[in-house]
């Protein structure tokens, strides 16, 4: 054993005589600079936007066949004039009103779903019981596609907010229960062994071991679940809302509007897009050191 | 913790003598017999260690020595025969008086050495507490891993790893500690460095200890007596004492005789 903390204070020493050699120039300063910060290469740091190249292209790609007429502008309309419509229902205020009730309904969705989710996953992992009851049933409703669901909750709820974040809470459900209950189920039964012999208790053996163990799980759950609340929205908003982004893409539809269409269509990827980042960033945070 | 070292005899009283055993056991098995379905895993091992006492049981692959420890430990609720620690059977909650560092570290990866170390203490103290936290870090200090306190498992070297599952088992204050081949998976220069590290922890907390390897040279130099397990299903072979004093030369006559000894007597 000594052997390993010999050799971290080995490399200790060996960083703080690179340094006193770097200043008093001595010949083992040699050694020192490749322990040294090295500066990021220039190539690499723009490695990232390489990632926009192709979507560049396709822009150019998308204006010139509009320009010269391949596609009519009736049908799709060129990238410049997309992105004046959106400047102009956001100039107008009129933008923030649709992406604020779909947000709105994505967050109130999603977070129930994740919550629900939460709930069954940890039952149906902890107990043999509860999955043998509650796993079949679970795993044949998440086959029903989104469309599907949506007549039966205007029915039930009517066509206000809560068939819409209900229908939404449906999809984020699915994700979030199927990951974390596999988790749970899953956790190394050495670590079970572990928290048995040291007597931790059921409660604590909970808090400190089996819900650490699935929280990477739970966190892959929570993004795809995210992901579907989106799906889930456009299929509310397109067939009974009279706001949102969704409601903004049936309605250029309606009007013949194929700019609006199109530029609905942006706004989601970009929605989606920023919330698919930001609970990456969380798991990263907390799975990730 | 400190109260219950106080209470120990120091490890040089408690002597090799099988004699001492019998006073009155740490660790009584009686005609202990396991089956899994049906297979039968050990028919009838009798056991009984001393307060302080180290003892080493080696056997060869199959012969049950993990079942053994898992039967010790309170992982296996059916078994026959008789097992108690300090007089009470261990499916009573003596089993709560063990303590066990297994073959791999088993450390929650997600966690600091603190918060791992943390999972031995006993279950009525708060790990956040002032002195919870001063024991847990004079443990790391014990097991040479000062200044890791707040590192994560996937830092550390196998040994170290493994002896933040020893600080963990020694955290649990327990009245016999149980380590399954913990020093299996080392090399060969780090294997006796851990082996001298164990020793050092035990003669300075007086623990009792059981040590189950398939290591002959490593029983002989650590215990104070080996338990030989053999044959399926099993049964002790034979019990060596090992009546040398420490510290132990590895090389020494007396020593490779004793490791012959054992040798024969698990028939090799």
């Amino acid at each position: 054993m000594a052997a390993d903390t010999r050799r971290e204070s080995d490399v200790s020493r060996d960083s703080d005589s690179g340094r006193g050699s770097a200043t008093d120039g001595s010949t083992r300063g040699a050694e020192s600079h490749g322990l040294g910060p090295v500066p990021l290469p220039a190539a690499r740091r723009f490695r990232p936007l390489l990632g926009l190249l192709v979507p560049a292209a396709l822009v150019g790609v998308w204006h010139l066949s509009v320009a010269t007429g391949v596609f009519p502008a009736y049908q799709l309309p060129t990238p410049l004039r997309v992105a004046e419509t959106l400047y102009g229902l956001a100039a107008s205020g009129e933008l923030w009103g649709h992406v604020a009730i779909t947000v709105q309904r994505v967050v109130l969705g999603a977070g129930l779903g994740i919550v629900v989710g939460i709930l069954f996953g940890t039952a149906t992992g902890l107990s043999r019981t509860a999955s043998d009851l509650l796993d079949p049933l679970l795993q044949s409703l998440k086959n029903i596609p989104s469309l599907a669901w949506v007549p039966l909750f205007l029915l039930w709820f009517g066509i206000g907010e809560t068939a819409k974040v209900l229908l939404i809470a449906v999809g984020a459900f699915f994700p979030v229960y199927l990951n974390l209950s596999t988790g749970i189920a899953a956790v190394d039964e050495e670590l079970l062994e572990v928290a048995e012999v040291y007597d931790l208790g059921r409660v604590e053996s909970l808090r400190r071991v089996v819900f650490p163990a699935a929280l990477p799980d739970l966190l892959v759950g929570i993004r795809g679940g995210v992901g579907l609340a989106w799906m889930f929205v456009v299929a509310a908003e397109l067939i009974a809302a009279s706001q949102g982004v969704g409601f903004l893409l049936s309605d250029g539809r309606t009007l013949a509007r194929p700019d609006i269409i199109v530029g609905s269509i942006l706004l989601f990827a970009f929605l989606g897009n920023c919330s698919d980042l930001a609970v990456k960033e969380v798991r990263d945070r907390v799975v990730g050191r | 913790m400190s109260s219950d070292g106080d209470a120990n005899v120091s490890p040089a009283a408690a002597d090799a003598d099988g004699a001492s055993a019998e006073a009155d056991p740490v660790l009584a098995v009686d005609d202990l017999r396991k089956r899994y379905d049906d297979t039968v895993a050990l028919d009838g091992v009798d056991l009984a260690v001393a307060d302080g006492e180290f003892v080493a049981v080696v056997g060869p692959s199959g012969c049950g020595k993990s079942t053994l420890l898992r039967v010790l430990s309170g992982l296996e609720a059916e078994f026959g025969g008789r097992v108690a620690v300090d007089g009470t059977d261990v499916r009573d909650g003596g089993s709560d008086a063990v303590g066990m560092v297994f073959q791999e570290p088993r450390l929650l990866d997600w966690a600091d050495l603190r918060e791992n170390v943390a999972v031995g203490l006993p279950a009525d103290v708060d790990p956040d507490a002032p002195a919870a936290r001063e024991l847990v870090g004079d443990l790391i200090e014990t097991v040479g891993l000062d200044g890791f306190a707040d590192s994560h498992p996937d830092e550390l070297s196998g040994g170290m790893a493994q002896r933040v599952a020893l600080a963990r088992g020694l955290a649990y204050d327990p009245s016999v500690l149980l380590l399954d081949e913990p020093f299996s998976a080392l090399d060969r220069l780090t294997k006796a460095d851990q082996q001298d590290h164990l020793l050092d922890v035990w003669e300075a907390r007086g623990t009792t200890v059981v040590l189950v390897t398939h290591d002959v040279e490593e029983a002989v130099y650590l215990a104070d007596r080996v338990v030989v397990l053999g044959g399926q299903p099993g049964t002790v072979e034979a019990v060596v004492d090992v009546d040398v004093d420490r510290p132990r030369e590895r090389a020494a006559p007396d020593l490779v005789a004793l490791r012959r000894e054992v040798t024969a007597a698990l028939g090799r």
